[in-house]
């Protein structure tokens, strides 16, 4: 069997299985009409091959950021407001905010990936110390329980479940569900809230960011196994619990319970420990946009204190050591030309798969950047007429989940409009390709058509709203084959990882890689540090964020 | 004779079953619920037939006599039955239940003598193996007919009321015929007096059958009172206008808006109670409220230079601008150069205007789900703030602190929240019940004085009443209405279920 045809009876399965059987109704309208969006694989593909024309011109700058998502947006903020300006932000896409991007239409703004924020810990200061810049966070940036802006918060109804038919407030199944299920619910929830409160000396057991947790054996010990066999082990059997803890692994990890290290899985339970004054603890910052405002509000920041110092458009293809220096090379599509960069220090702050590719030299980084492995996903957004009916049960919310679903549910980007009335809407829903080795589901997503994606799509959601195929004017997709790292056991603690996350002379990593797994708080804090340690090395004087 | 004897047999039971129809299709018409309604009447019904036909061994002599008598009673009965249960519905205090199942009873009772009789009239002309054959297969003939002609034809052609008084005309006609078919038998016993019956029975169902389209006309509007006058869907919400007499109603999403009988009380109190504490009030926001009601009380004011009314809905400010009847009723509010109309979302508006004004009246519908929700929340009250000159006051309506006790005052704990002081006041409007409306403004509130402009309820005396409130609507704990926790809504939804349990 060829891969062509392999790839495609893998793709046939993938339907067959997200359809549960449904044959395509011939009467079914035509599909609705969209793009592909936010993602540009053709040029981060031109790594693959060798043959880039060297650079005919030479720019000289202290120091190279490399990678203008969270990370690398977060490190230029902290040099930014350090009030260094002497660096170079290098981004491949056309806009700075990686998985914090969104797109627009007349409806609504839209995430095309990332879409909350919880309330941020009381150790990620970071986060908390932009989210005041940002005037979100109102008063003291390190209070126990500040006060957030109301507009931010996601509006109530939060989450709703499609579970029997029915659409329930909430993410855990109730309905239907035994006494003997709940019971472990609870007995799971007390655990997770033992995890929660315990502290090791000065650290919390699991904390966010990641490396400010403890490093107790017991703990580090959970890396080694599963969460599901955790589970498991642990006396966990109620179907639903298992279903829940999968799909935040899912949700949060593109991973599902099976693969995802008891470390990870643990960590998505217990770090969340933020409070606000007039908001339960559970809350989240969300805009209709997702999480772009605050990738927006990183890169105003860095423009009022350091001016335009990005570079969009720009594929960094080869990067080599030389005379207490780095030779950075880019390509850039528009105007087709190559230029090489002369930097001091680099911030590596792309995903570390990228290294082997890009890197000469520097074989431990090499060796470590290729022992991760990655979740692809896929994010369609669907533009709507008007809400769907979701009668009877609990109105449309801002995250809406189907139970044993190949997919995540669905975000409603017009939740967080303050508007009298709502018609039109976009959904954004979201889609790992868990069930599958990332390599097998990566490949087979970027072979697959947007009518391919979008028809899977659609059919996941009819399951919970019949009439969407009548409501849906438009329906664009974006594939992001990389999107984030996968905590698989061993990855937390072993020393990959741990290689990256050490200070170096002239290069360190600033990237969720190098917390294991992508939350905002772990991107930012590794860009936040990246830039401290080498404003530290230049000699530079600053106010640390970290502490 | 035998064949016009079962002819009649077919009658009988025809007029029996359309009596049952007419009783159970009344009662659900009325009472909702027809499978319930339905049920419990043909149960009923069925067990008074027995008791009729237990009855019958009672009647030992003059059976065709008993038989004609009963045949009136019938027609009479039961042709008045659907009449007489209306205006019970309509005009009575007395149970309308009871006076159904005892009309029910009495109409089956009835029903139930007359096969027994007319079997044993024939007995002596038929053997028992045809007697009993014959009988019942015109009796069941009879039932078929009705029941496919009642929904088909009759409800449709006739309405409840005269269908009933058809049949009882029926039954009339076939207690005459009996008294001629059976002459000879009933020589010895005063036929006069039976013939003079059997002709006012029918002269009375006539007479009722002629009148019974304005009988029927007359019931209707006064069990739906109201004739709809105008009704139209716009994409925001159902808008209906009824009009009985002098009242005229609106309808939003079925919900009542106000009755043009005492809107005044509700209006009233909703701008004066504010806008005459503010003598030099000159900019009026409205917000909601393009009924044009709370801008006509307004414009009572010649200090106030503009109003500006924000709804959502350009088919209620064309409605309450265009059509003479909503002209009437708001004084034609909606056409005064002083007034702007802008049909836009609120909250957009709000955010998207810096314009300031010394009153806001805030006539949202009451918060039943999320999206207006968010029209009561701190996140709203911190934006309407920002548009209140210095000094300024809204009036905001805020449910019944009556029905809906723990949401009025949620409203009052959200907007003391953001910092503004309160002063809430309630007032009857007979259509609604008891209201609730809350001035906010950055200082203390005093009511006015007195009052410069012509009003029909107000006056010093009854507005410092109106900010009293009475032990069963007093104040109690709440948590802050938030975009993100929405209690509001909550709240709202389980105190009204109570209400209209």
């Amino acid at each position: 069997m060829d891969r062509r045809k392999f790839l495609g009876r893998l793709a046939a399965g993938l339907t067959t299985l997200s359809a549960c059987g449904r044959s395509t109704d011939s009467s079914a309208p035509p599909l609705p009409p969209g793009d592909f969006i936010g993602t540009s694989p053709d040029i981060g593909h031109l790594l693959r091959v060798p043959g880039l024309p060297p650079a005919r011109e030479t720019q000289r700058v202290p120091v190279v950021v490399v990678g203008a998502g969270i990370g690398g947006l977060s490190a230029a903020w902290k040099l930014a407001k350090s009030g260094f300006r002497d660096f170079l932000l290098l981004e491949l896409e056309a806009s700075t905010g990686g998985n914090s991007r969104s797109g627009r239409n007349a409806v609504s703004e839209f995430p095309l990936a990332a879409h909350y924020l919880p309330l941020p810990t009381p150790e990620a200061t970071a986060t908390r110390e932009l989210l005041s810049e940002l005037g979100v966070l109102e008063g003291d940036p390190h209070a126990r329980q500040p006060r957030y802006d109301e507009r931010y918060l996601c509006a109530a109804p939060q989450e709703r479940l499609y579970y029997n038919g029915l659409w329930r407030d909430g993410l855990l199944p109730l309905l239907g569900v035994s006494g003997a299920e709940q019971k472990e619910y609870r007995r799971f929830f007390d655990l997770m809230k033992g995890f929660k409160t315990r502290r090791d000396g000065r650290s919390r057991a699991f904390a966010l960011p990641m490396a400010l947790s403890s490093d107790a054996p017991d703990l580090r010990a959970l890396d080694r196994a599963t969460m599901r066999d955790w589970m498991l082990s642990q006396g966990f059997t109620s179907e639903h619990l298992h279903w829940y803890v999968d799909y935040a692994c899912r949700d949060d990890y593109g991973t599902s319970s099976a693969e995802v290290s008891a470390w990870a899985g643990i960590h998505y339970f217990s770090c969340r420990s933020g409070e606000a004054k007039d908001a339960a603890s559970d809350a989240v910052l969300t805009t209709p946009g997702g999480n772009a405002w605050l990738a927006e509000g990183l890169a105003r920041s860095i423009r009022s204190n350091a001016g335009d110092r990005f570079l969009n458009g720009a594929l960094v293809f080869r990067v080599e050591e030389k005379d207490e220096g780095w030779l950075v090379d880019v390509w850039r599509p528009e105007g087709a030309r190559s230029l090489r960069i002369e930097a001091k220090q680099l911030i590596w702050a792309a995903p570390a798969f990228l290294v082997p590719y890009i890197f000469t030299g520097n074989e431990d980084a090499k060796r470590a950047g290729k022992s991760f492995s990655y979740a692809p996903w896929l994010v369609a957004n669907l533009t709507l007429s008007r809400v769907p009916a979701s009668r009877p049960g609990a109105p449309l919310s801002w995250d809406n989940v189907l139970y044993d679903s190949p997919g995540l549910g669905y975000v409603a980007a017009t939740h967080q409009h303050f508007r009298q009335s709502t018609r039109e809407t976009v959904l954004t829903y979201y889609r790992a390709f868990s069930r599958f080795p990332p390599q097998v589901a990566r490949q087979n997503l970027l072979a697959w058509s947007r009518e391919e994606c979008a028809e899977t799509v659609l059919e996941d959601l009819e399951r919970a709203h019949p009439d969407l195929r009548q409501l849906c004017t438009r329906l664009d997709v974006t594939r992001i084959g990389h999107a984030m790292a996968r905590p698989t056991p061993g990855s937390i603690w072993g020393p990959a990882r741990r290689l990256l996350a050490a200070d170096g002379t002239r290069l360190r990593f600033a990237h969720s890689d190098v917390s294991g797994f992508s939350l905002f708080e772990e991107a930012q804090y590794r860009g936040v540090l990246a830039a401290e340690r080498t404003l530290r090395r230049l000699g530079k004087r600053f106010v640390s964020s970290l502490v | 004779m035998n064949h016009a004897l079962l002819f009649s047999v077919f009658i009988v039971a025809s007029c029996g079953l359309a009596y049952e129809l007419i009783a159970g299709a009344l009662s659900s018409y009325l009472l909702g619920d027809s499978v319930t309604q339905f049920s419990t009447v043909i149960g009923t019904y069925l067990f008074a037939m027995g008791c009729g036909s237990w009855l019958s061994r009672f009647i030992d002599r003059r059976l065709i006599a008993r038989f004609v008598q009963i045949e009136l009673l019938v027609g009479v009965v039961g042709g008045f039955s659907a009449a007489g249960l209306f205006s019970v519905f309509v005009w009575f205090s007395t149970p309308f239940k009871l006076a159904l199942y005892l009309a029910v009873f009495l109409i089956g009772t009835l029903v139930g003598l007359e096969i027994p009789l007319i079997m044993r009239i024939l007995k002596n002309d038929l053997d028992f193996k045809e007697l009993v054959s014959q009988v019942l297969t015109f009796d069941y003939l009879g039932a078929l007919a009705v029941s496919i002609l009642f929904p088909m034809l009759l409800v449709p052609r006739l309405g409840l009321v005269q269908s009933a008084l058809l049949f009882g005309i029926l039954n009339a006609l076939v207690a005459l015929w009996a008294l001629w078919i059976f002459r000879d038998r009933l020589s010895t016993h005063n036929p006069l007096a039976l013939k003079c019956q059997a002709l006012a029975a029918l002269t009375v169902l006539v007479a009722g059958f002629l009148g019974a389209g304005r009988f029927t006309a007359f019931a209707e509007s006064q069990l739906y009172a109201d004739e709809i006058v105008y009704q139209i869907s716009s994409p925001y919400q159902r808008i209906v206008i009824t009009r009985w007499k002098d009242d005229i109603r609106l309808f939003l999403n079925n919900n009542l808006q106000f009755s043009s009988r005492d809107e005044y009380r509700y209006h009233e109190a909703l701008v004066h109670p504010g806008l005459s504490a503010l003598p030099n009030a000159r900019r009026v926001l409205v917000l909601g409220g393009g009924d044009g009601f709370a801008v006509r009380e307004i414009l009572k004011y010649p200090g106030v230079e503009s109003v500006t009314l924000v709804d959502l809905d350009p088919e209620m400010t064309r409605l309450f601008s265009t059509a003479p009847l909503m002209r009437r009723l708001n004084d034609d509010a909606l056409n005064s150069p002083k007034l702007v109309i802008v049909n836009a979302d609120a909250l957009q508006w709000l955010e998207e205007n810096d314009e300031s004004f010394d009153f806001i009246v805030v006539d949202f519908p009451d918060p039943s789900n999320f999206s207006v929700g968010k029209l009561y929340t701190s996140a709203f009250y911190r934006l309407l703030e920002k548009h209140m000159n210095i000094g300024a006051l809204a009036a905001i309506q805020s449910t019944s602190p009556l029905y809906a006790r723990r949401s009025f005052w949620c409203v009052v704990t959200t907007l003391e929240s953001v910092g503004f002081k309160t002063a809430p006041y309630h007032v009857l409007v007979p259509s609604f019940g008891e209201w609730g409306f809350i001035l906010a403004g950055r200082g203390a509130y005093t009511p006015p004085e007195k009052y410069d402009v012509k009003l029909r309820f107000l006056n010093e005396g009854t507005t410092r009443s109106l900010f009293q409130f009475p032990k069963d609507m007093a104040r109690v704990e709440s948590e802050v209405n938030r975009l993100d926790n929405q209690v509001l809504v909550h709240t709202f939804e389980e105190e009204w279920r109570e209400v209209l349990r």
